[in-house]
């Protein structure tokens, strides 16, 4: 076996695990170490396990911590793991974790801990929104026990002893490491669950390894956590006190900052600009790892004129991007002509073709091959495009409406509630969809892997070259070749109209640091900020 | 009257059943269930929630096992959405609120209102009559969400008086009570503005003034208590739409109470907090409803059941 270690980041962070909340020099810190943030709704579960959203995510990685955290740019550090090995074949991961780790009640965080948190989250009983991010994560027989074929016990993760964590997967998975900053694989205490059951989330019942603990939880108005004195790195945690609080409404949201009750919320489509020139130091645009489209449906049910590819291509190219970006975002988005978002660790934007032509031109080529399709003023082209209430949905849906006028294109506008819009594209009903991806991690594949066949598009796009590219990937020391070719697949084949590429538009209180602003995954730590005196 | 309330009471029992019997339809006709995500869950686990939860049974032995729960163990089941918690959690949790805040809002309402209206319509036509009536008419025609962010806006940002949202002691309490009294105030001063107002031309009313009874205690003792007739009717479902909470009130002050429940259960397809509120405001309706009708026969002694 060889020692590895996951990037320089990883080797500074053993050396100095405590750089992360440490103010630069000549900062002073304030006496008042509070933050308050932002939350558009009812945290649903504290649960790592059965958490399945952002906001829930953001609260589980204060109260608990996985094997390794992610620093302020997105890279693994050691978290409760030290290090890890990796087997020649690459296909076994043993963590090595700190003997100084413990849960909030005193007692070690141990291997067991892990192996448990991981078997919870596969085992059907549990029954998790997120059981297929085990299978994402290809462990060892993840599928079989999701399925309910194999018992827990087969997952392929065990306790080698109390500090060293085995973890045995299927094929080699290069940003395997990544994915353990998710919060669906940090450990639980296995004796609270037990004694507690469903109830065990609760202030004063919940037992977690992570910085904070809780203190309270109002449904849908607040929740507050403490900093946790038995944390191991307790020593080096600046902030005292976290609160979120819920405020439905984006724009009291922001009124409520102004009032000073919050230090971050996010910035109300359309406002960037105003507050950006107002507030510079407060308004910041930070890209983020989702990129927005419209899917085409290729399947049996789908229209047959999208069948044909020239139509598919014509309706990208008319697709104007930019005033999408800078007339109704506003906010710092980029206009995507890809897939991957621009901003992922590690991944090299190829050249895609269009995105390098004026819009004129694209326009030129779409109704050209609209015309080569057979489709022109005496058999115009009419397509439903279906999107779920939203006022920026409905903005884009509409510009795009007109978009395609100039193509001789009529789309119909369909605004469904989003239980039905999700519910429909599932089933395949659907001609043109709107959709958004998110990383799952921080690696070009989380976005490429959802064109494969056996992939999640509901639009059915299918394509062996492609398929083969990303096995290929799998296996490649870098396999950034792999991605650039499947992109310049995708382009050609366009299977959705790639729209923009997110921002999160935020504004943030001037004296608070150690926020991160350059991890396109947005994960942060409470244990990393702290604020300073002005 | 005791028999009127017994009878009433029984036939209640049906109509909760079939409350609950067609929200259940309504319900799971939507489409959509509550794992619906994003990214489609693999069948497998898809499969193992609707085991959890009992939805892969057939939907009659789900209404059946619902309503058993609810008869025998008072267990209203557990949230789709909330995984750790149960509905009667929920309801425990966000009903208080409501109640508190609606509670006042009722109070002031029908202090506020019936004072205007009864003003109003002693001293018709008057400049004290033309304000309250433009008052209402505004006040109804504002609708609640465009008064909360104001109300945020003013009190909170510029005056910074009050805070801006959450629950807590009293002063959390005064914007959640503005924004929901404000147009149910202004429809009780209608109502009783133009019930007194008929009442005020009455026989007995002459007579009374005839006697040479102070019009004070003409109007508090003999035009009052007939006037109050329609305003009782309305006063019922209103005081049961207030306790019940307000979908705008929720949003805007981040309250926690179970207004918002109704909007975010049904959007969520959360099947038992759905079913859970529309039944505790479908018996808070039928309840006030039978203490409206009794209040009448209390309030008019020519009411008898």
């Amino acid at each position: 076996m060889t020692r590895l270690l996951l990037t320089s980041a990883l080797v500074a962070g053993i050396a100095l695990p405590v750089l992360a909340a440490a103010p630069a020099e000549g900062e002073k810190l304030a006496e008042n170490q509070s933050y308050t943030f932002w939350l558009l709704d009812a945290i649903k579960t504290a649960d790592p396990q059965k958490n399945t959203d952002v906001e829930g995510s953001d609260i589980i990685r204060q109260l608990f911590e996985g094997l390794l955290n992610e620093d302020t740019d997105g890279a693994p550090v050691p978290g409760v793991a030290t290090g890890f090995d990796l087997s020649q074949d690459k296909l076994t991961y043993t963590f090595h974790l700190r003997a100084q780790a413990k849960w909030s009640n005193g007692e070690p965080v141990t291997a067991h801990d892990f192996v448990y948190a991981w078997r919870r989250l596969a085992d059907p009983a549990t029954a998790s929104e997120y059981a297929w991010f085990m299978e994402l994560m290809n462990v060892e027989n993840a599928g079989a026990v999701v399925k309910g074929d194999k018992p827990p016990e087969e997952l392929g993760v065990r306790a080698l002893d109390d500090h060293r964590l085995e973890v045995r997967l299927t094929t080699p998975t290069p940003y395997f490491p990544k994915m353990v900053t998710h919060a669906s694989t940090f450990p639980v205490n296995r004796k609270v669950i037990e004694a507690e059951g469903d109830g065990w989330t609760q202030p004063g019942k919940l037992v977690g390894n992570g910085a904070y603990v809780l203190k309270s939880h109002d449904l849908g108005v607040q929740i507050s956590m403490e900093r946790n004195p038995d944390y191991w790195d307790a020593g080096n945690v600046i902030m005292q006190r976290i609160q979120g609080l819920t405020v439905n409404d984006n724009n009291v949201a922001l009124t409520r900052y102004q009032a000073g009750e919050l230090d971050r919320v996010q910035i109300p489509a359309g406002q960037y600009p105003r507050l950006e020139k107002e507030t510079p130091d407060q308004a910041v645009s930070i890209p983020y790892a989702c990129t927005y489209g419209y899917l085409f449906n290729l399947g049996d049910k789908g229209p047959e004129a999208l069948k044909d590819v020239r139509v598919r291509q014509a309706l990208s190219y008319a697709m104007q991007r930019d005033v999408v970006v800078n007339q109704i975002l506003q906010g710092g988005q980029k206009p995507a002509y890809n897939w991957t978002h621009w901003a992922i660790e590690g991944f090299q934007m190829p050249q895609i073709d269009y995105a390098a032509w004026s819009q004129a031109e694209r326009l030129d080529k779409a109704k050209a091959l609209l015309a080569e399709a057979g489709y022109g003023p005496d058999k115009p082209l009419r397509l439903t495009l279906q999107y779920n209430t939203d006022d920026n949905h409905k903005k884009i849906a509409v510009a795009t409406q007109q978009f395609y006028k100039q193509l001789g294109v009529e789309l119909t506008l369909n605004n469904v509630e989003w239980k039905v819009h999700t519910d429909r594209m599932q089933a395949g009903d659907f001609e043109m969809a709107r959709y958004a991806w998110c990383a799952d991690y921080n690696e070009a594949s989380t976005f490429l892997d959802f064109f494969r066949s056996t992939g999640m598009n509901y639009g059915d796009y299918s394509n062996p070259e492609f398929d083969a590219l990303m096995d290929r990937s799998k296996t490649s020391e870098d396999p950034n070749a792999q991605y650039a070719a499947a992109e310049a697949i995708l382009a050609r084949d366009m299977p959705l109209v790639p729209i923009y590429h997110y921002a999160k538009v935020d504004m943030i209180r001037d004296d608070i640091r150690g926020l991160p602003t350059r991890n396109v995954m947005n994960d942060w730590y409470a244990k990393d900020i702290y604020r300073i005196q002005k | 009257m005791f028999g009127f309330v017994l009878r009433r009471l029984a036939v209640a029992i049906p109509t909760l059943l079939l409350l609950i019997v067609l929200s259940f339809l309504l319900m799971h006709a939507a489409p959509g269930g509550p794992f619906t995500q994003e990214r489609a869950l693999p069948p497998q686990v898809l499969a193992n929630l609707n085991a959890k939860y009992g939805l892969d049974e057939p939907l009659w032995r789900q209404i059946a096992g619902y309503v058993w729960g609810i008869v025998a163990h008072f267990d209203f089941g557990p949230s789709f959405v909330y995984p750790d918690r149960s509905v009667n959690q929920i309801i425990a949790a966000g009903f208080p609120v409501t109640l508190t805040y609606g509670g006042i809002a009722f109070l002031v309402a029908m202090a506020v209102g019936i004072s205007l209206g009864v003003a109003a319509a002693v001293r018709q036509n008057s400049w004290l009559d033309h304000l309250v009536v433009g008052l209402s008419i505004g006040a109804q025609v504002l609708p609640n969400f465009v008064m909360a962010p104001i109300l945020v806006l003013v009190f909170t940002l510029w005056l910074g008086w009050l805070p801006g949202g959450g629950w807590g002691g009293p002063l959390y309490w005064i914007m959640p009570v503005l924004a929901l009294s404000t147009s149910f105030m202004a429809s009780i001063a209608r109502i009783t503005r133009s019930s007194m107002l008929e009442v005020l031309g009455q026989d007995h009313i002459r007579t009374a003034r005839a006697k040479g009874l102070p019009e004070r205690a003409v109007i508090l003792r003999h035009a009052l208590r007939p006037a109050m007739l329609p305003v009782v009717s309305y006063l019922g479902p209103a005081f049961v739409t207030m306790i019940t909470g307000s979908v705008v009130v929720d949003m805007y002050f981040s309250t926690g109470g179970i207004g918002r429940s109704f909007v975010d259960s049904a959007l969520n397809r959360d099947y038992a907090v759905m079913m859970g509120v529309t039944i505790l405001a479908g018996a808070l309706t039928i309840l006030f409803s039978l203490l409206v009708d009794v209040a009448y026969a209390w309030i008019d002694p020519k009411i008898r059941y």
